[in-house]
Parts: structure tokens; C-alpha cells; sequence
């Protein structure tokens, strides 16, 4: 069976925006993304239009789970940060536990200050992420009962 | 692993195509992609090879509609077949809600067939999984070739728990939506046990 889905409530929602929005000004960053390490986009907050989020965090999921694996092969656990450096934009993943934290800036911004700031905040991000994944495990049950009463005319509908 | 979100109301669910080289895999997305409107789907993201071999994974997010007043988006993804690209395989297996497996129907591709079921068994342990218990669908592609092997010989090779098979030719599109459809609902319906 697969894993247990991991269920995000609005307010926990609404937290992780919140961070992620103090994360991108005290980084003078253009875009701060919350991606989980399979790929899967969780909250985004800055100038994301235009920016294709969803391709944007499977290719940010595989870019770390292949350094990761990098580091494993020359005896390193994991890389906890990846960054990438162009002319104008650059691009800063640290991870934390199953997410990463994705940070993307340009001239106004440097590698040592987003370092610095993400660090602090990541503590916090660490902390609602727990809050999720214990919340997702112990489903509530009015969530349950919403599954269950999804009907095969329900899934059907979808293809047609 | 499935993520659903309360607060923009989504289900996101992760879909891999499994199955050794040059088997379609990607061909079905391609297929896929082509055929579906533009605002339901992302971009087709490649990571190929100079000579379009899959170097690394095939992506692309595809809105099917809403269930419950949910979005649901299936993130379909594929494997590199060649045998040596074993370690980006077990990577993209991470998180699977479901999986197709593209079986190439040619007979000189039989052994090719059950070498990768047998890693993709294996790769799905390695990630404590068990194909036993993961939605999973069988294709049979490149039924349009002359040279290849009856559906029952195929099937016996590669049958694993009486899941959902189809024919297909997937350049030419069919079955590939047959294909995606069943292994979709098999994600949704495991959604539903909770």
C-alpha cells in the first residue's frame, strides 16, 4: 500500500504561507517555495507568476534526491544545502527532514544572507511540518468520512 | 504519497511509468500531453539524453477535474529503462501512489520485460513498499509491430495479481488513456479505504 496521505489543514496552511512570506523578505528573495522531497509542491509565497511551481518543485525534489545520492557515494549522509548561482538568479535548497526549502534571489540578495536567515526560520517550518505529518497520521474522522463517501460515480465523472 | 490540501482544495497523487528501455514509456506521456487541453495540463518536462533516452525522468502534472469540490492532479512521471540508470529509478519510485507498468510486446524484448519487473519489485521494497498492495496496471505496448508475442504469453510472464491489462499502441495512442484511467482509479479508490 502506499503511504499515508499527508492531509494539510488551512490553518497550517495559512502558518506555513506566513513563514515562508517573513523567509522571502528577510532573504530579499524573489520566490520561497515549500516542496516535499518527492516533488510534490506544498506552499509557495513571493513572484510566482509565471513560474511553473509544479515542474519548478519535481525538478527541485530531483535535483536533491540526486546530490543526495551523490554525498551518500563519497560517505556523506546528505548535502543539507544545494545552491546554484547564475548571472541574475540563483537558486538555494536546504533541507529540512522530508521538505525542502526553496529560495530563489537575484542581485538584491547574496548566498551568505539567505544562508543565514533560512537557517533561523527553518526551525519553525520543521515545527508545522511535524504538526502536519502527526495530524496526517492520526486522520481525523470527519476526514475519513469525506473519503469514504467519495463514490465510483465520483471517480468516473472524472473521465468523461 | 498523496497530498491533499484543506486550504486550496487539492488531492495531488504521483503516478510512475515503469518498464525497460525504449518500451514507450515516455511515448505515452508524449501522447498523453498531446492530447489533453491546455489549461488541465503542465509542461512535459524531459531529462533526456543528446538522443532523447530518458537520462534521469519524464514529468508532467495532469488535472483530471474535481471530486468533492477537490482539484485532483495526477503527477505522472517515467523511469530511464536502461538497466544502468538503476539508482535514478529507486529515486522516482519515492512517494509512488501508483504505477503502470509498459511492457514491450516485441518477443526479443521478453527477457527484457521480466528483468525490469523483477527490479521494479525489488526497487519498490528497497522504499518499503510491496507491489503486491500498490495500484498498479499492465501495458502491453507496440501491439501494431509484426514480430510480437501473443497477449497470453505475455500476460503469463507478466501478470503479478490479476491487475488491469491493456493492449496499447502508444504512438498511436491507443490505450494509453485506458491505461491511465485504470491505474488513476485504483489511486482514488485506495484514497477512499483511508
Amino acid at each position: 500500500m502506499a503511504e499515508t496521505p499527508v492531509v494539510i489543514h488551512e490553518h497550517q496552511f495559512i502558518k506555513l504561507k506566513s513563514v515562508l512570506a517573513r523567509i522571502c523578505v528577510e532573504c530579499a528573495a524573489r520566490v520561497v517555495l515549500l516542496v516535499d522531497r518527492d516533488g510534490q509542491p506544498i506552499a509557495a509565497h513571493g513572484d510566482i507568476i509565471g513560474l511553473d511551481t509544479t515542474s519548478f518543485s519535481s525538478l527541485a525534489a530531483g535535483n536533491v534526491a540526486a546530490t543526495t545520492s551523490m554525498a551518500q557515494l563519497i560517505g556523506e549522509e546528505v548535502f543539507p544545502a544545494v545552491v546554484h548561482e547564475g548571472e541574475r538568479e540563483s537558486i538555494y535548497i536546504s533541507v529540512i527532514g522530508r521538505s525542502l526549502l526553496v529560495v530563489i534571489f537575484d542581485e538584491r540578495s547574496t548566498v551568505s544572507l539567505v544562508k543565514l536567515r533560512t537557517k533561523r526560520s527553518s526551525y519553525e517550518v520543521a515545527a508545522i511540518l511535524e504538526d502536519i505529518a502527526q495530524d496526517s497520521e492520526n486522520q481525523r474522522a470527519e476526514e475519513k468520512t469525506f473519503f469514504t463517501e467519495i463514490t465510483d460515480d465520483d471517480i468516473d465523472s472524472l473521465f468523461s | 504519497m498523496t497530498f491533499i490540501n484543506y486550504a486550496s482544495r487539492e488531492i495531488n497523487c504521483k503516478i510512475v511509468y515503469y518498464g525497460p528501455g525504449l518500451c514507450g514509456k515516455t511515448t505515452n506521456l508524449q501522447y498523453i500531453y498531446d492530447s489533453t487541453a491546455p489549461q488541465a495540463k503542465g509542461k512535459l518536462i524531459s531529462l533526456a539524453t543528446e538522443t532523447d533516452r530518458t537520462l534521469f525522468f519524464d514529468f508532467m502534472p495532469l488535472e483530471l477535474g474535481t471530486v468533492r469540490g477537490f482539484k485532483t492532479r495526477f503527477h505522472l512521471y517515467t523511469v530511464p529503462g536502461q538497466v544502468y540508470y538503476d539508482a535514478s529509478r529507486k529515486l522516482i519510485l519515492k512517494g509512488v501512489d501508483g504505477v503502470v507498468f509498459v511492457a514491450d510486446s516485441q518477443e526479443e524484448r521478453m527477457d527484457a520485460n521480466i528483468e525490469s519487473l523483477y527490479n521494479l519489485e525489488e526497487n519498490l521494497q528497497s522504499q518499503g513498499y510491496d507491489l503486491m498492495n500498490l495500484p498498479y496496471v499492465l501495458q502491453l505496448n507496440k501491439r501494431d509491430l509484426p514480430n510480437v508475442a501473443p497477449t497470453e504469453e505475455l500476460t503469463s510472464e507478466l501478470l503479478r495479481k490479476g491487475e488491469p491489462v491493456f493492449e496499447a499502441t502508444a504512438s498511436q495512442g491507443s490505450g494509453v488513456f485506458d491505461t491511465l484511467k485504470a491505474v488513476a482509479k485504483q489511486v482514488l479508490t485506495e484514497l477512499r479505504k483511508g
